[in-house]
C-alpha cells in the first residue's frame, strides 16, 4: 500500500510533458476535456475539486478532526512525506495494539483488564495525535468498558476499533492516491479550508 | 560577532514512549527552528545528558566524559518505568542538570498532576496533542539562552567599542526576560515569578564566573558549534 512505500514524485514539468506526449493514447482524460484547448488544466481542476470534496467529506463524516489539519500544516516542501510517515506509524501502532488487546482478551483464565486498558490508553493517545477522530472516540468508550471490566463490551469495542482503523486507512489511501494523480497531471495539491 | 552565533541552534531533548508522538514533537520543534533529539524513555534521556545509572545524581562526577547538551527537555508524563514526573525529579536533584528548563506533556488534564509538576520545577505543562502555538511559549527560553550565548561572544571578543555597550545591554536583557517569564507562568502565585526572576539573575551573574568550571566539568562536545570560552579563562 501507499504507507509502506517511499514515493519519489516526478517533477510536475516532467510529468506534464510525458502526459502531453501520451495524450492521444491516454484513457484517463475524460472525453469532454480532450476536445478543449487546455485539457491538462481542466483535468487538474476536476481532480482538485474531487480532492477537495473528498477531504471535506472525511471531516464531515467525523473520520478526521482539526488535529489532522495541524498535521498537514506541518508538512512543507522540505518535508513532503511527513503526513504519510506519521500516518504509517499510526497504522503500525494500530496493528500492534489491537493485537495486544485481542491476546489480552483471549485469555482462558482471568482477563487482565488493566493490561487491555494500558493498550487502549496508548491507542487513544496516538489516534488523538493524528486526528483520527472516530478511532479516538471508540477508545474513550473502550477505556470505560475496561474500567468496568465489561468483557463482552470490550470484545465488541475491539472489533469496532479494528474495523474503524482499517476503514480510515483505506480512506486515507484514496486521499493520497488523489494527491498523486493531481501531481502527475501537472497540478498542485490544494490546501483545503475546513471552515 | 562570530560565526557561532549564526550556526547555534536551540537544542531540545524530547522524551516520549510513543513513536507517533516522537515524530510529531520532532517536527513541531524543527518547525520552530530547534535542533531536536528524541529518546523513548527517561533512562535514555538521563544517559544522553551524561548521568550514569546507579550513581547519585548529586555527585558531580556522575557526569560521564562526554555528556550531550540540551537547552530544554520536553517529556511525556505517562511513560512505563520512569514517568515524566520521575524524570523531572531526577533532573532537579542533579546539580549539573537542574537548570535545564523542563516541560511536561500529557494527554490528560488532571489539575493535581499539573500543579505537582509545576511545583517540582517544570516550566510549562502542555496538553496533548501539542500544537505549534504551544511551542511559542518556549520562545522566552530560546531568547534567554540565545542572549546568554551572544553575551558570551561579546565578552570573548572585547573591543573599545563594545565595552560600553555590554553594560548597557545587561539591564535590557533582564527586563525583557522578566516580562517573558512573568507571561509564561500564569498558574503560579504572585511570589513565584519573583523567585524565578531571582534565579535567572543569579544564573546570569554566576554564569560569568562559572564558565571556566562548567567547560571543564561538562566536557563540551566539540561537534556542535559553541562559542569559544578560551578568551574568558585567560581574562579571569
Amino acid at each position: 500500500g501507499y504507507f509502506s512505500e517511499t514515493q519519489v514524485k516526478p517533477s510536475p514539468k516532467e510529468t506534464k510533458r510525458q502526459l502531453c506526449l501520451s495524450l492521444s493514447l491516454s484513457i484517463s482524460v475524460s472525453s469532454l476535456h480532450s476536445l478543449s484547448l487546455y485539457p491538462m488544466d481542466a483535468h487538474v481542476a476536476q481532480l482538485q475539486m474531487q480532492y477537495r470534496n473528498y477531504i471535506l467529506s472525511l471531516y464531515q463524516q467525523g473520520f478526521l478532526d482539526d488535529q489532522f489539519t495541524e498535521l498537514k500544516s506541518l508538512q512543507d516542501d522540505g518535508t513532503p512525506d511527513f503526513v504519510a510517515e506519521v500516518l504509517s506509524l499510526f497504522f503500525d501502532d494500530c496493528v500492534k495494539l489491537v493485537g495486544n488487546m485481542a491476546r489480552a482478551l483471549d485469555q482462558t483464565g482471568t482477563v487482565d483488564f488493566s493490561q487491555v486498558g494500558a493498550n487502549v490508553h496508548q491507542l487513544k493517545g496516538s489516534s488523538s495525535s493524528v486526528g483520527a477522530k472516530r478511532v479516538k472516540g471508540l477508545c474513550i468508550n473502550f477505556k470505560e468498558l475496561c474500567e468496568a471490566k465489561n468483557y463482552e463490551g470490550c470484545v465488541r469495542c475491539l472489533q469496532q476499533v479494528d474495523i474503524e482503523y482499517k476503514t480510515l486507512k483505506a480512506k486515507l489511501q484514496d486521499m493520497f492516491n488523489l494527491e498523486k494523480q493531481i501531481v502527475q497531471a501537472g497540478g498542485i495539491v490544494p490546501q483545503v479550508d475546513i471552515n | 560577532m562570530g560565526m557561532a552565533a549564526a550556526e547555534w541552534k536551540f537544542h531540545v531533548l524530547a522524551v516520549d514512549d510513543s513513536l507517533v508522538d516522537r515524530k510529531l514533537i520532532e517536527r513541531l520543534l524543527q518547525k520552530s527552528s530547534c535542533q531536536v533529539t528524541t529518546v523513548d524513555s527517561g533512562y535514555k534521556a538521563l544517559e544522553f545528558l551524561g548521568l550514569r545509572q546507579g550513581i547519585e545524581s548529586n555527585d558531580t562526577t556522575a557526569l560521564s566524559l562526554s555528556p550531550q547538551e540540551a537547552n530544554l527537555i520536553i517529556t511525556d508524563y505517562c511513560m512505563p518505568g520512569m514517568t515524566g514526573y520521575d524524570l523531572l525529579k531526577k533532573l532537579k536533584e542533579s546539580s549539573a542538570l537542574k537548570n535545564i528548563p523542563v516541560v511536561i506533556m500529557s494527554s490528560e488534564n488532571v489539575p493535581a498532576r499539573i500543579s505537582r509538576c509545576l511545583e517540582e520545577g517544570a516550566e510549562e505543562f502542555f496538553l496533548k496533542p501539542v500544537r505549534l502555538a504551544d511551542l511559542n511559549k518556549l520562545k522566552p527560553h530560546m531568547m534567554k539562552t540565545k542572549l546568554k550565548n551572544q553575551k558570551l561572544e561579546e565578552i570573548e571578543t572585547p573591543s573599545d567599542d563594545e565595552n560600553g555597550t555590554v553594560a548597557a545591554v545587561e539591564p535590557e536583557i533582564k527586563d525583557s526576560v522578566e516580562m517573558e517569564i512573568i507571561k509564561m507562568l500564569p498558574l503560579q502565585s504572585e511570589t513565584e515569578p519573583k523567585r524565578v526572576l531571582l534565579q535567572v539573575v543569579q544564573q546570569e551573574e554566576q554564569m560569568l564566573s562559572n564558565n571556566k568550571r562548567k567547560s571543564m566539568e561538562q566536557g563540551l562536545s566539540t561537534d556542535r558549534p559553541r562559542p569559544s570560552l578560551e578568551g574568558i579563562a585567560t581574562a579571569v
